[in-house]
């Protein structure tokens, strides 16, 4: 048994290893590579929400000056097959997604015909010779009427605008209900957000016509999902197409599903031979991103007199925009609503229904937080609903609630198992961090002055790196649950570790390598991570969903402890030394007790080129590839605190004090786990305050530009702190908890209970986001009348 | 419409003689032209900042700007200031603060920070964070930004001499 002395890697504040290429502008972001020859595609949208095609005239814009061509979906669909989400749930139906809009339009920015020409200023300027002729059909807008019988119908052969319907329960939460003594509830609505990442999607395929070969350049999260369904789409062998995710300016989930400009890239290179580029403007970004989290929730909550949970249910309509998304199907946002709503909480008796409804409008797809944002924000307004009905401190109420420290694992309501967290110990902390209970003096002070100050928690609990056993989204027929990673020593000494995940700011080049290096025993700068890269493993599908840190970094224990074994064994023989006696660090074998060592160096050479001193019959490679699977996954869980104050005169919310405690089991890099919590935070004030996707009763998107959608600036952002209650992981390698969401998930609900909180004098309960001052304004209007 | 001028044209200090098309963004005659990517473009209408350089020493927004209007102008934009071996001291600051995670909008946010660097006092973090509401980060919360700017004031404020507040 080994003590080990020196400093690990695991656990410090690691300077990044991709910061000085970022800083320097020396990046390799997709629009950054200008290939030779390159050809430049242009898409021109739908302007109606619902209507048939009848007429397409794009003689006019081919004749243009420096046009290549121009493409509906006749000449796409000879080279190009339909896209359709299945999914193995039941009352469910799949839509079909053709590259360019076939016969209708069901949302505006769908891409109805792509220009091809010699630079993206003669494509664009091509497009506006195009004449289309569209017949108006009825919008599909609202989602309550849109679920009605009669009403339009956006896919015809599925024969209902609701694409699925599911339901979780336990015990008998109607009947409950009723004779409840405390009952809280509320229509909630969380507005359409958009990702908003700060480089918009951007694609350019490359084709090798001597090897018929194509590399496709994204801004993608998941290069592996999209090799995966291109190579059918496009009806090509895997090893015809690599997927790379090179340099990525952000995701939130907007870059994790396939969209049709990655396919129409990849169709227009093979057919030209050129290389073929799209680049995004941020109207297209607005307009045809994924958008996320659009749900109305009819929610109710019963206690008993001494505020114990009784009894929650949940009707929940998820407005899932115009296709069931690519591969995650429209089931992923809403169904994760309802099994999320339970939250931290015991509750004995449960119903949580959703229907997701199609309407005419940009589809919907994972953002981050899937349907923890507002699961959230629901859960945690009707406990302080309920926490004022009672006449009891929120933070009390929520302790009375919580699964106990001592009561993990622990099945919840909606079938999901906390394996084990903090969720006491994170709010008992994050009431001593924020001083709590001097707040509430200084808040009574105020008060009586005038000032509406106000406070307001949001605790939860998120299920992370998910395995094999349970599937991102409901019934999805890819599998998320694993990751595989390859770690070897080459003929130098060099370390290279293999992964297919793919870092879109996460800094995952500097975490992976850390946990290499220390289970290895390498020193950091020898170690090179490869990732985002759909030919460098077997299989992966990408970085979403807070899995990288765990499935990765997992993996990547497994792999580096088999090359350390072998390191062991091959350096046990040249070194003449039991294997018990040998110890590998900082990338040097040594023998306890004697001064005989080699490097990494000098034992690869040994291995790889010196033949004679390794036998063959005991020489292995310095190299492994490992799987690992989750199964289940782990629980990560915090509290967040928010200190609010409102201006009474112009209804502005000014965030004060933010603090967040969290427990993302055992932490890589502390100095990025930080900056994953201050970034989510934001995002939630962000939704919680200004962003909302809006379209008019024609399905026009009236939130088309950056001054009309708003995103926080660093003005609006308040100060942060985060503290960390670090518990080892039981069900993981390393311990680790993914924690790249949870920002996000707090923020919306702990600003709503704050603002709340310092309107309760008025009476007024916020159940809609964002929060914004006409709303305030109507609401204080309202109450003092 | 389409008929080409001539500019000259310093960027970085290296001096250029271009045919510019005279709808032809600067941003685009930086990325595409002289190949310069590390100016990255975020939003086409001046709001996000990610494409800010410096003309003639003021920050200015490369997307809001023809290459044609810039005739004589001197411009800088992010790989004027340091290299992967020898980064620039706001540069150095950033990485030590974790100031940048995806790092798209990182070239504007250091030039931006620059520009402040040198005309502004920002004597409090409420001054950082308007002098920097005009660049939209979607990764980091500004918190960690907010700091390396701080220290890049404090080390400014050390040479010069001034009282450290």
């Amino acid at each position: 048994m080994s003590v080990e002395v020196r400093p690990k890697l695991i656990g410090a504040r690691i300077k990044r290893v991709e910061d000085p290429r970022l800083l320097t502008g020396q990046g390799s972001f997709v629009d950054d590579r200008q290939p030779a020859r390159m050809l430049h595609v242009a898409f021109r949208r739908s302007d109606h929400s619902h209507a048939r095609i009848t007429n397409i005239e794009p003689s006019a814009a081919a004749k243009m000056p420096g046009v290549f061509g121009v493409f509906t979906a006749a000449d796409m669909n000879l080279m190009a097959k339909p896209v359709r989400a299945t999914s193995r749930s039941k009352d469910y139906h799949a839509t079909e997604m053709h590259a360019l809009a076939k016969d209708k339009v069901r949302y505006v920015g769908e891409p109805v015909v792509a220009v091809l020409a010699e630079s993206r200023y003669l494509a664009e300027d091509a497009l506006e010779a195009i004449d289309i002729e569209f017949d108006s059909l009825p919008t599909v807008i609202d989602p309550e009427e849109a679920m009605k019988s009669g009403a339009p119908l956006l896919h015809e052969e599925a024969g209902s605008n609701v694409l699925l319907t599911r339901q979780f329960a336990r015990g008998d939460a109607d009947g409950e209900l009723l004779t409840a003594p405390v009952r809280v509830k509320g229509r909630f609505r969380f507005g359409r957000k958009t990702p908003l990442a700060i480089e918009n999607r951007t694609y350019l395929a490359e084709y090798d016509a001597g090897r018929q070969a194509l590399t496709l350049y994204s801004s993608t999260q998941v290069p592996g999902i999209l090799r995966d369904a291109l190579v059918d789409i496009l009806d090509i062998s895997s090893h015809q197409l690599r997927v790379v995710a090179p340099d990525v300016g952000g995701g939130f989930g907007g870059k994790s599903s396939l969209y049709p400009e990655e396919i129409v890239v990849c169709a227009l290179a093979k057919r030209f031979g050129r290389p073929v580029k799209f680049v995004s403007d941020r109207l297209e970004d607005l307009a045809t991103t994924s958008q996320g989290f659009d749900e109305i929730l009819d929610a109710e909550m019963g206690f008993d007199k001494d505020g114990n949970i009784l009894a929650y249910r949940a009707e929940v309509i998820g407005d899932v925009g115009a296709y069931s998304i690519y591969p995650w199907t429209a089931a992923l946002e809403p169904v994760q609503v309802i099994s999320f709503l339970p939250g931290p909480y015991k509750i004995p008796n449960y119903r949580g229904r959703v229907r997701a409804v199609a309407t005419s409008k940009s589809p919907t797809g994972p953002y981050r937080g899937v349907g923890r944002p507002i699961s959230t924000f629901v859960t945690e307004r009707l406990i302080d609903m309920g926490a004022r009905r009672l006449n009891m401190d929120p933070a009390e109420l929520r302790l009375r609630n919580f699964v106990g420290p001592k009561e993990f694992p622990y099945k919840t309501c909606s079938g999901i198992v906390w394996d084990q967290s903090s969720f006491t110990e994170c709010l008992e902390r994050a009431c001593k961090e924020i001083g709590y209970d001097a707040f509430l003096k200084e808040q009574a002070g105020a008060r009586a002055s005038g000032r509406w100050l106000g406070v307001g928690f949001a605790s939860y609990a998120e299920l992370t790196g998910i395995g094999s056993r349970i599937s991102a989204a409901p019934g999805m027929p890819i599998n998320t649950g694993t990751e595989l990673s390859t770690v070897k020593i080459d003929s130098t000494g060099s370390v290279t570790a293999i992964f297919g995940i793919a870092s879109h700011g996460q800094g995952l080049e500097t975490t992976l390598a850390q946990v290499v290096a220390d289970e290895l025993g390498a020193r950091m700068e020898d170690v090179r991570v490869i990732q985002g890269d759909s030919a460098a493993v077997a299989h992966s599908t990408g970085t979403y969903a807070s899995r990288s840190a765990v499935l990765a970094g997992g993996a990547a224990t497994l792999a580096a402890k088999a090359v350390r074994e072998k390191i062991i064994r091959v350096s046990s023989h040249l070194l003449e030394a039991a294997p018990a006696d040998i110890r590998v660090e900082h990338g040097t074998v040594f023998v306890t007790g004697t001064d005989r060592k080699m490097t990494f160096k000098e034992l690869a050479r040994a291995v790889y080129s010196e033949m004679g001193r390794v036998p063959l019959d005991i020489r292995e490679d310095l190299e492994a590839t490992k799987q690992y699977d989750p199964v289940f996954g782990t629980t990560t869980s915090a509290t967040h605190v928010a200190i609010v104050e409102i201006d009474a005169k112009t209804f502005r919310v000014k965030v004060l004090r933010y603090q967040v405690v969290e427990d993302c089991g055992k932490m890589i890099n502390p100095l990025i786990v930080d900056g994953q919590v201050h970034g989510g935070v934001a995002q939630g004030i962000g939704a919680a305050l200004l962003e909302k996707i809006i379209y008019d009763d024609k399905g026009q998107l009236l939130t088309a530009s950056l001054v009309d959608y708003l995103v926080p600036s660093a003005a609006e952002i308040p100060p942060m702190k985060v503290s960390h209650i670090e518990t080892r992981s039981p069900s993981t390698v390393g311990g680790f908890r993914g924690m790249g969401e949870g920002g996000t998930i707090g923020a919306p609900g702990a600003i709503a209970n704050a603002v709340s909180n310092a309107l309760s004098h008025l009476g007024i309960e916020i159940t809609e986001l964002p929060i914004t001052p006409e709303q305030l304004f109507r609401a204080v209007r309202q109450s003092t009348k | 419409m389409n008929k080409s001028h001539t500019i000259r044209i310093k960027v970085n200090g290296t001096a250029y003689e271009r045919a510019v098309e005279p709808r032809l963004l600067l941003a685009d005659f930086l990325r595409e032209t002289l190949g310069l990517t590390g100016t990255h473009i975020g939003c086409e209408h001046g709001i996000c900042g990610a494409c800010t350089v410096l003309v003639n020493g003021h920050s200015m927004r490369a997307c809001l700007l023809f290459a044609v209007q810039l005739d004589g102008a001197e411009i800088d934009t992010v790989e004027s200031l340091g290299t992967v071996d020898k980064l620039h001291p706001l540069q150095e600051s950033f990485r030590e603060h974790h100031a940048l995670q995806c790092g798209f909008c990182t070239p504007g946010m250091l030039m931006t920070g620059v520009d402040l660097l040198r005309k502004r006092p920002l004597a409090t973090d409420d001054e950082i964070r308007d002098g920097l509401s005009g660049n939209l980060c979607r990764c980091t919360g500004y918190e960690h930004i907010v700091a390396a700017i701080r220290t890049a004031v404090r080390e400014r404020d050390e040479v010069s001499g001034k009282a450290v507040r």
